[in-house]
């Protein structure tokens, strides 16, 4: 719907640029969702991605940037539509997108065939892990089914032995379904799924009640998480079922959940709170020019941009050896806020999972709060199918 | 599934109805007496709920703001009538979806900049928050309970005055032979404009009596809307009695449906098949309702007398 540019303009502070034989200007086309429900999530990794281009000046490894950013409107040929004009009318020298995986799977084809590489700073899905792993496809956020496997692990732990778990009836949901299954010790007593976008939670949150699981398991991104956390609330249940979620209870559905979700338990590679210079740091300046806390999501997409700032400045900005492109990327020579961040053979990431929890914090907002470290240097289960 | 848990069910699916049914109201008869297709009237409930949202963190007061939000949702209905809707009224229907599509586009893109992308929620009142004890396990939300008797009350009242009173009977009238009734000497127009009004102010009551359940986000009216198209068709056009009946129908159907189906299929199927085809079965369920009930009654359950 809305396509503007943000023309960050060349501030001559590029010296390096202006020496180098190949210099070039950087251009980076961005596709993500910034229209319906979870405009949310686009705005977060717009947000994050133009606060890394604004403190380096607008430069990205020292090459004047320009991004232009997309929205998919979440349908699938409007995705489609845009990359194609992304790559051959604005010939971009990176795509970075999506924030949902069907998105990231229409845009997959015509990107990667045109030899432009394309990175996700938040879609993840397995079908690009495994045997389909591609030399020009990176991601910086997860696989999709890692967060659910660590949520298992979190129930085991938690001592967990009757499960409750429900997800939406889309790709996304049953890959969390399955991750979660394959980690978890105990006993899935109901497998329940929904209609995406779904309303009403109170036929759900009945049969949970009647049921003999001690903890409820999902997945309800966006607007779904917000109506699920209050629904469950107002029926009574925070006291005698726990809730144990991924991309539910996060900075992007927290300010519409409040109270409600208190002390609920997540899974993530990372937490607003999570103590580290580098993170501080983010949270601090990114808070300080937005006005609100930010999720995965922004710290994925500022991630993004540093890795391209890393990578270009290993080539002196000439990015015509796409094999030479390929390895900087690899090489992942950044400081993620996260900590420890290392890509894989199959170009998705090798890192740390936590627990985290609700928390509220002094001045009445609410974060996602890191509570402990489960797993070290996690791997997603397909990458030994990929042969790269 | 324990008998509980089924009452459960059929309140939800109740309760579902009702809000659909404050939707279709003023969706069938805006559609039957004006024969106009009015796209826009769900983003008439997101407008409902994001009313009550700014006046509930204005004044604090739950019962103040849901006063304030509907004068203001009838304010904006009869504003959308008479600069937009009116000149409408005599072109085509290609051009009055054209039109009303640009008023949902328009309005949540407004929501997003005036109010942010992300989803916002509310409490419900004091009194009214707090849940009842059914059985040992089961809770239900007392402002469920509260919504379905508020429901009903409005459902009572518009029944009777489109039945009982002379402005129903011109509204009656009108939705017949609306050249007969504006020779008589009614002005048609002003009928026009309180229908258009009322049912405005009905969907945002919806979208008011809805905000503290499922949360506010642009778009919100977008997918009810095709859902109240389904009831007004279903129940007949232009019949209030009809809206009501195919409401709670389409209401149970859903919510009934969505939690049985996987029960249902897993006594022939095996489990994981089941999983795989009951949730895409179930939300399938009222639109082959739809077809159904059109088969054998083609102008719906109800239909208004006269409306051709």
């Amino acid at each position: 719907m809305s396509t503007f540019k943000a023309s960050i303009s060349a501030l001559a502070i590029s010296a390096a640029s202006a020496s180098s034989a190949f210099a070039e200007d950087l251009k980076i086309g961005m596709i993500v969702t910034l229209s319906g429900p979870p405009a949310a999530l686009g705005q977060q990794i717009v947000d994050g991605f133009q606060l890394a281009l604004e403190q380096k000046g607008g430069t990205l490894g020292g090459q004047a940037t320009e991004l232009v950013i997309e929205d998919d409107e979440l349908k699938p040929d409007v995705a489609l539509l845009k990359a194609t004009s992304l790559i051959e009318k604005e010939d971009v020298d990176f795509v970075v997108g999506t924030v949902f995986s069907n998105m990231l799977q229409a845009i997959f084809k015509p990107v990667v065939a045109s030899e432009t590489f394309l990175i996700s700073p938040n879609a993840g899905p397995s079908t690009f892990a495994g045997k389909n792993c591609n030399p020009y496809f990176f991601a910086t956020s997860y696989q999709n089914n890692q967060n659910a496997e660590v949520s298992g692990m979190i129930a085991n732990e938690e001592g967990f032995t009757n499960v409750f778990a429900m997800a939406p009836n889309y790709q996304a949901g049953r890959d969390n379904m399955d991750g979660f299954k394959q980690t978890f010790n105990g006993t899935v007593t109901d497998e329940v799924f929904t209609p995406l976008g779904h309303q009403d939670f109170s036929a759900e949150l009945a049969r949970l009640s009647t049921s003999d699981a001690e903890a409820m398991f999902t997945f309800m991104p966006g607007g779904m998480g917000v109506r699920l956390v209050k629904q469950f609330d107002a029926a009574g249940l925070a006291g005698n079922k726990k809730f144990m979620s991924v991309f539910t209870t996060d900075e992007t559905t927290l300010p519409g959940q409040k109270d409600a979700a208190v002390g609920f338990l997540a899974a993530g590679t990372w937490a607003p709170d999570m103590d580290t210079e580098a993170n501080t740091a983010f949270v601090t300046a990114f808070e300080e020019k937005y006005g609100y806390i930010p999720g995965s999501y922004a710290m994925q997409a500022y991630d993004t941009a540093m890795l391209i700032d890393s990578a270009v400045a290993k080539l002196g900005g000439d990015l015509s050896d796409k094999d030479a492109v390929r390895a900087a990327i690899k090489a992942a020579d950044f400081n993620s806020v996260r900590g420890d961040f290392a890509f894989n053979n199959n170009h998705y990431p090798i890192q740390d999972f936590h627990m985290l929890n609700v928390a509220k914090r002094e001045d009445g907002k609410f974060h996602t709060s890191f509570v402990r470290t489960i797993v070290e240097n996690y791997e997603d289960s397909f990458h030994d199918d990929c042969r790269m | 599934m324990s008998l509980t848990l089924f009452l459960i069910l059929v309140l939800n699916g109740i309760q579902y109805g009702i809000l659909l049914f404050l939707i279709a109201a003023g969706l069938t008869l805006v559609f039957g007496v004006m024969g106009f297709i009015n796209l826009a009237h769900g983003v008439q409930y997101m407008v409902g709920a994001y009313l009550v949202f700014a006046f509930y963190s204005m004044t604090g007061s739950f019962g103040l703001a849901m006063v304030l939000s509907l004068v203001t949702a009838l304010a904006f209905g009869l504003f959308l009538e008479f600069f937009i809707f009116r000149h409408l009224y005599e072109r085509s229907h290609l051009d009055q979806v054209l039109a009303t599509f640009g008023i949902i586009i328009f309005l949540n893109e407004l929501a997003k900049v005036v109010f942010g992308p992300t989803t916002l929620s509310i409490d419900p009142p004091e009194f009214l928050s707090g849940s009842v004890q059914l059985t040992e396990q089961l809770r239900y939300p007392v402002y469920r309970f509260a919504t379905i008797i508020a429901g009903l009350v409005v459902a009572a009242a518009l029944f009777a005055i489109v039945s009982y009173t002379r402005v129903g009977m011109l509204i009656r009238a009108g939705a017949t032979s609306p050249e007969i009734v504006s020779a008589l000497g009614v002005n048609i127009k002003r009928l026009f404009m309180i229908v258009f009004g009322v049912g405005a102010m009905l969907a945002g009551l919806a979208g008011v009596i809805a905000a503290p359940i499922f949360a506010i986000e642009p778009g919100m009216g977008d997918n009810i809307l095709i859902v109240a198209f389904v009831v007004i068709i279903t129940g007949g056009i232009g019949s209030i009695g009809g809206a009501f009946v195919a409401a709670l129908l389409v209401g149970l159907i859903d919510t009934l449906g969505r939690s049985l189906s996987v029960e249902l299929l897993s006594a022939v199927f095996s489990p994981s098949v089941a999983n795989q085809i009951g949730p895409a079965l179930a939300s399938m369920l009222i639109y082959v309702l739809m077809a159904a009930i059109l088969i054998f009654r083609p102008k719906g359950l109800l239909p208004a007398r006269g409306v051709a």
